[in-house]
């Protein structure tokens, strides 16, 4: 597997906590993969099963939900109703034979811009070593 | 409503796997609903079948519609132009509607996406249960509006039986209530114990299954 490969990564991130983390991350001048692309959400909870699935169809390798601490979600209980789908994506990765933990959910306040650098670079490192979604990997064959 | 749910991916896969040009077809009513074949669930399924597909080197065009409702002629007809040139239909419809795809579209093989299970309805969102079971001569007058056909494991009429415990059925004590013990307590609530002491008469079930397919004809209404 080609591990030097930079890995394309799709971040939703909710408003009010996970969105305002990375801006601090930035602001902060803390480093992540520029390869990490983050769409802004009013809240992780509006995240539906197929946003989390259609990056995958069009080749990204990775896929994370970014909400509030649990307890703290502006809209109470979306952060918990997302990673419940975000569970069951992973199932439904599985079944089709892709790695679950392409995609994953984490929590974090608005000040903790360090913890979105780190999961940023967390989730690429992790998804580097399982190699590049292969439904690019087969789409570059028949393009060849 | 009809519950149903999808039918596991490697089934799937295999049913879709000699097409390359196929139709997912959902329905807007009970399937909707209980979240097995609606307008999302048509979206999530034509991308998993995509996704396995690409991951495999091979295309697949999946064209995607949902109609109000599969089990109606009228509805279906939206299909059409979509149905035109496809290689099969794969209906996330309860068996009702893969039945009426398949007999509007002679020429096109139409699959089940979905397993028809029940009718009931929800106990809460993302939770499902057995209400009726369609027997024909409904009885729920004399069972405190709870039904021992359906909900009961062994569909007694003189319950319950000695495997009733703690309000819990021996078939699966974790998941499944007394149907009998629930009948007795409501109608103990109601005063109407007295009816459940009446020794009821083997159900005639010719108006159930038993007696063939069933029809209803309505003089009145039909054109
Ligand atoms: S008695 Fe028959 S019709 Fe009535 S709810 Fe039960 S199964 Fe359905
Ligand atoms: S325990 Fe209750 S629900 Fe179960 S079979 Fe006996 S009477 Fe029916």
């Amino acid at each position: 597997m080609n591990n030097n490969f930079e890995p394309e990564i799709i971040a939703y991130c909710c408003h009010y906590c996970a969105f305002a983390a990375a801006d601090l991350a930035g602001t902060m001048r803390l480093e992540y993969p520029t390869s990490v692309k983050i769409i802004k959400l009013p809240c992780s909870g509006k995240v539906e099963l197929i946003h989390l699935l259609k990056p995958f169809e069009d080749g990204a390798d990775g896929v994370f939900v970014a909400g509030c601490l649990e307890g703290n979600c502006h809209y109470l209980r979306g952060n918990i109703r997302t990673k419940k789908r975000v569970n069951y994506v992973k199932s439904l990765l599985k079944e089709i034979g892709i790695e679950p933990e392409r995609v994953e959910m984490f929590n974090m306040s608005s000040s903790m811009g360090p913890e979105f650098a780190r999961v940023a670079n967390e989730m690429t490192e992790k998804v580097r070593a399982m190699g590049p979604n292969p439904v690019k990997l087969k789409g570059e064959e028949v393009v060849k | 409503m009809i519950v149903a749910e999808r039918k596991p991916m490697e089934e799937l896969l295999q049913m879709t796997a000699p097409f390359g040009k196929i139709l997912v077809a959902g329905c807007g009513a009970c399937v909707t609903v209980c979240m097995a074949g609606g307008e999302k669930e048509v979206e999530v399924l034509s991308s998993l079948l995509l996704i396995e597909r690409k991951k495999n080197g091979k295309e697949l065009e999946a064209r995607k519609h949902t109609v109000e409702r599969q089990c109606e002629p009228e509805f279906i007809k939206d299909l059409d132009p979509r149905a035109e040139g496809v290689e099969m239909i794969l209906s996330m419809a309860c068996g009702v509607g893969v039945q009426y795809l398949a007999e509007r579209y002679p020429k096109i093989p139409v699959y089940p996406a979905l397993n028809t299970k029940f009718m009931g309805g929800p106990v809460q969102q993302g939770i499902w249960t057995e209400k009726c079971g369609g027997c024909g001569n409904c009885i729920l007058s004399l069972t405190g509006g709870i039904c021992p056909i359906a909900r009961c494991s062994k569909s007694l009429l003189n319950g319950p039986c000695g495997g009733s415990e703690n309000g819990k059925c021996e078939v699966d004590p974790k998941n499944i209530d007394c149907a009998w013990q629930l009948i007795f307590d409501r109608m103990k609530n109601l005063g109407k114990l007295e009816i459940l002491a009446e020794i009821q008469p083997p159900k005639d079930w010719s108006y159930a299954r038993d007696g063939g397919p069933r029809k209803i004809v309505r003089e009145d209404a039909v054109l």
